[in-house]
């Protein structure tokens, strides 16, 4: 069998390391792992002819092999912690990961709620209560993605989220993945896995974010949801990582009747970023919403895949999202919804607007449908263009600077995917994080802040 | 709607309408595929040394490729070697002078398919190019549109009389490297027909084509050339149909259009070949290269489809809108029954600037059928102000079939506006109820309410395309709504 040399440092680090990963003397997690590096081995990086990596190249990824940190995750200055938290109420249990690893701290294990566990991942892994067994690593890596399986094979630190029959979480559980950049070429293989049984509710946040320039780092990161009949989780994910990042990240959904699963997904930051949400609804009456926005500028490279498959009658899907492109970015966007045969009653409705505000960008924007059942209602749009001439006249006549009635419109096009958050500390910082991407932006007073914007 | 409706019952039942087989004298070539049986086809063909080079480049380089396997259809292997490449009737050898000459037996087939050389055409203003298997037979309306300085022809009798046009103009659009099929199709093609029109030249007549594919096993491989000249337009109809037959038959056909300044092509296609029985016997592969070329300022090209037919159908009518202000149109109705594949789209490539294209796309799937649109709209950087509109709508019709949709949009320049819809459902019961409390058969009320879904591609189509087509798809639906 012939390795790629891009791969054959991931082979070797993974000898290495095994005996140190959490639960290296679990015999069916080391199963699970070996499984998996032997799946990376035999897919490899992605190639040119990969169809789901037709716009993405990982060829600056594998230039080189990036490895685990070495440094001490309490040394993060809390400054930076601070900083990058945003403004997180008390109260809120949150963990504070500094390059992959858990920096305790930092983190504040406030109660959860009852009948909520939330541990480290590292800790559940090395004492692994029984539901943990019975999810963990089946539903990552299902469609073959290679990157899924690397972290499988490396999962080290993360969150394991449980919660059980009616529980709910009463404040958001926060993870926050901070990117140092203080040693070169760093790896983390963040891992959550939320299991959310019979009618519980969880709201999570996960948010990336970097510390100033710093070096090169890889991000890649899995994220299992399961939710059992009538749950209902709300998964928030804030992805704003420095220029140098590389952010490659797949969330795997399973749903059982009834459940209500929503995905809001906000990508600010990172050199090339790829993000992968597939959620299966297994079972009738099952709900999802995805929603997306993303802002590219520079060089950065953003591709978004998702993938719902409506298996069972009588499932909603809902996907809206919305980029901005400027500089040299490039966006891709690829919205798979699949009816299966039988799976009559199906609702699904997909939307990917991009709005364009360079000449050198590109935006490759793909909706599928792929519907083997009858009764059903379903219906999908794309539309690229740019800001209406007409609308920019209307501000300039006000008095408005050019720069900032660009900003104020732009901002406008994305505030429909911010006004569905109901945290509002979160909402209040991605709007900040937005408005400080946007040249102008900072002209207008108000621009951010909801009651002075819309008054 | 039609006031006199056959039994529902007795439409259900019946087979495929044009499933016949005239038993006229093939000259056919032994299976199999080699350079020699390239340079027979040539020399059959008596065909300048150009030709065969062109040929003999395109099968070098076929072999080198392999079968592409993206599309969302699925059939047995084909086996390359086990077609035979080359059928042409016996009663070419000598030369029909005019109609009276001609095979009465051929006659006798143009009978049964409505399609009489030499009275509709008239009254219809048809000019009718006939290609029988791969030889041209007869051909009409020459004289009139020799008048206007139009050239209407086979293919063979192009390369024979206008060797310059042919070598100037053909592969320049489909190149002789494009794809497996096309390269396949350059290598072995027999004959098709051949367009050109001058400067500033309104073709006075609808151009039409009707192939028929006859004798067993033998794969068909057209090639068409459409050149618009400068100021000049064109209408062309292409309509199909073919025997019954339990072999899975190939058709890799070639089109290219070329439209110079301000001019426009407009190419309609009909095409009912049998799609194989309920469980998917037989049955045509339609696997088709059609691409048109905007070359020149202001020019434009229009596709209009009506896919009703073959086993599996995969093909994407192309417009690489070169030309500033050029316009590209493509208008499908694709018709998935019994076990019928459909992957068809279009391809939409913006290089000039204030280019201009639109797609409706309407898929019905029915029975068994997997229907899927496939397309690509891509803005390259110099297409300022370039625009498009796509729509491509499903129905569906049972619920064991599907309906797919694969729209790719690259998007390389800011000033562009390009716009995507989609929407798959089935025929509604409130419409389907209105129709019904009025007294309308359920069969009327599907026909009418599919008719409507269809509409504003079948506006597209000359008036008696559209007859036609409107035709065919009550006929190839019968017996899919219960």
């Amino acid at each position: 069998m012939n390795v790629s040399p891009a791969v054959a440092p991931y082979l070797e680090s993974f000898r290495e390391r095994r005996p140190a990963l959490p639960g290296g003397s679990l015999p069916w997690l080391r199963q699970i792992r070996e499984a998996a590096i032997a799946q990376f081995r035999d897919r490899g990086f992605p190639g040119p002819r990969d169809e789901d990596w037709k716009y993405t190249r990982t060829a600056p990824l594998e230039r080189q092999p990036f490895r685990a940190a070495t440094g001490d995750p309490e040394d993060a200055a809390d400054a930076d912690v601070a900083r990058c938290a945003g403004r997180v109420p008390a109260g809120c249990c949150r963990l504070v990961f500094v390059d992959g690893r858990l920096s305790r701290a930092h983190s504040a294990f406030e109660d959860p709620g009852d009948g909520v566990v939330v541990t480290a991942m590292r800790d559940a892994l090395e004492r692994p209560p029984e539901a943990l067994r019975r999810h963990f690593g089946r539903y990552a890596g299902r469609e073959g993605f290679p990157f899924a399986a690397l972290n499988t094979a490396f999962a080290d630190d993360g969150a394991f989220i449980h919660l059980q029959r009616r529980a709910s979480t009463p404040h958001p559980v926060h993870l926050l993945f901070l990117s140092t950049g203080r040693e070169p070429d760093v790896v983390s293989h963040p891992r959550v896995l939320v299991i959310a049984e019979v009618a519980s509710r969880a709201l999570v946040v996960e948010h990336y974010a970097g510390v100033g320039a710093g070096s090169r780092c890889f991000n890649n990161a899995v994220t299992e949801v399961v939710l059992e009949s009538g749950a209902c989780v709300e998964h928030y994910k804030v992805q704003l990582e420095g220029e140098s990042t590389y952010h490659i990240a797949s969330i795997e959904v399973q749903q059982a009747e009834n459940s209500h699963f929503t995905s809001h997904l906000t990508s600010l930051g990172g050199r090339l970023v790829r993000h992968d949400i597939n959620v299966r609804m297994a079972a009738p009456h099952a709900r999802c919403d995805l929603q997306g926005l993303y802002l590219a500028s520079g060089r950065q490279h953003m591709d978004f895949h998702t993938r719902i498959d409506h298996l069972e009658p009588g499932c909603t899907s809902n996907e809206v999202y919305k980029g901005v492109l400027d500089g040299r970015a490039r966006g891709v966007f690829n919205g798979r919804v699949l009816v299966h045969p039988d799976a009559q009653k199906s609702d699904a409705h997909q939307a990917n607007d991009n709005l364009l505000l360079s000449p050198h960008v590109e935006i490759d924007t793909k909706p599928q449908l792929e519907i083997h059942a009858d009764d059903v209602k379903c219906s999908h749009g794309a539309t690229v263009g740019q800001l209406d001439e007409s609308m920019l006249f209307y501000l300039r006549a006000r008095g408005i600077e050019e720069r900032s009635a660009r900003a104020l419109l732009t901002f406008g096009f994305l505030e429909q995917m911010l006004e569905t958050v109901p945290i509002s500390w979160l909402r209040e910082s991605l709007e900040h994080g937005i408005a400080g991407r946007l040249p102008g932006a900072a002209d207008l007073p108000g621009l951010g802040d909801r009651e002075e914007a819309t008054s | 709607m039609a006031a006199e409706r056959n039994d529902v019952e007795a439409l259900i039942e019946r087979g495929y309408e044009h499933g016949f087989f005239t038993d006229i004298e093939s000259d056919t070539v032994a299976p199999g595929l080699d350079e020699d049986v390239i340079r027979l086809i040539s020399r059959k063909k008596q065909e300048p040394e150009f030709m065969l080079e062109w040929r003999l480049r395109a099968y070098r380089h076929w072999l080198t490729m392999s079968e592409p396997t993206w599309a969302n259809v699925t059939h047995p292997p084909i086996d390359f070697q086990s077609i035979s490449y080359y059928s042409s009737p016996k009663s070419r050898d000598d030369a029909p002078k005019s109609l009276d000459e001609v095979d009465p037996k051929l006659l006798e087939t143009y009978e049964k398919l409505g399609i009489p050389l030499h009275e509709r055409a008239a009254l219809a203003g048809v000019a009718v190019d006939a290609v029988f298997d791969s030889v041209s037979v007869a051909t009409t309306f020459k004289d009139r549109l020799a008048e206007e300085g139009i050239v209407f022809c086979s293919f063979s009798e192009a390369v024979r009389d206008h060797p310059a046009l042919v070598e100037r103009y053909l592969g320049s659009v489909v190149p002789h490297t494009d794809n497996f099929f096309a390269s396949l199709n350059s290598a072995v093609f027999t004959d098709g027909s051949f367009v050109y029109v001058p400067k500033g030249v309104r073709c006075p007549m609808e151009l039409s084509t009707y192939f028929r594919i006859n004798a067993a096993n033998t794969g068909q491989f057209e090639r068409t050339l459409i050149i618009a000249d400068e100021g000049s337009y064109v209408s062309y109809l292409e309509g199909c149909t073919a025997p019954m037959r339990d072999e899975n038959q190939l058709h890799a056909a070639v089109v290219e259009l070329v439209a110079h300044d301000g001019a426009e092509i407009k190419y309609s296609t009909v095409q009912n070949w049998y799609p194989g029985d309920e469980e998917g016997r037989g049955g045509i592969y339609n696997f088709v290269t059609k691409r048109g070329e905007c070359r020149g300022d202001d020019s434009k090209i229009s596709w209009t489809q009506v896919e009703t037919g073959s086993a599996i159908t995969w093909k994407y009518p192309s417009c690489v809108l070169r030309g500033r202000n050029s316009i590209g149109e493509f208008y499908s109705v694709a018709l998935a029954n019994l076990r019928q594949q459909a992957d068809t789209g279009t391809k939409m490539v913006h290089i000039g600037e204030n280019t201009r294209s639109t797609i409706v796309s309407k898929g019905i799937s029915a029975g068994r059928g997997q229907n899927a649109y496939r397309g690509l709209v891509r803005i390259e950087k110099g297409a300022k102000g370039a625009r498009n509109y796509t729509q491509c709508d499903s129905l569906l019709m049972g619920d064991r079939c599907g309906a797919h949709t694969f729209p790719y949009m690259e998007v390389k320049n800011p000033t562009a506006t390009v716009e995507h819809e989609a929407t798959t459902s089935k025929i509604s019961e409130d419409q389907l109820f209105y129709c019904l409390s009025r007294g309308m058969s359920a069969e009327d009320s599907v026909s009418l309410i599919v008719n409507g879904f269809c509409k504003e591609v079948f506006k597209e189509l000359p008036m008696e395309f559209a007859v036609e087509a409107q035709k065919l798809l009550e006929v190839s639906l019968e017996g899919a709504v219960g």
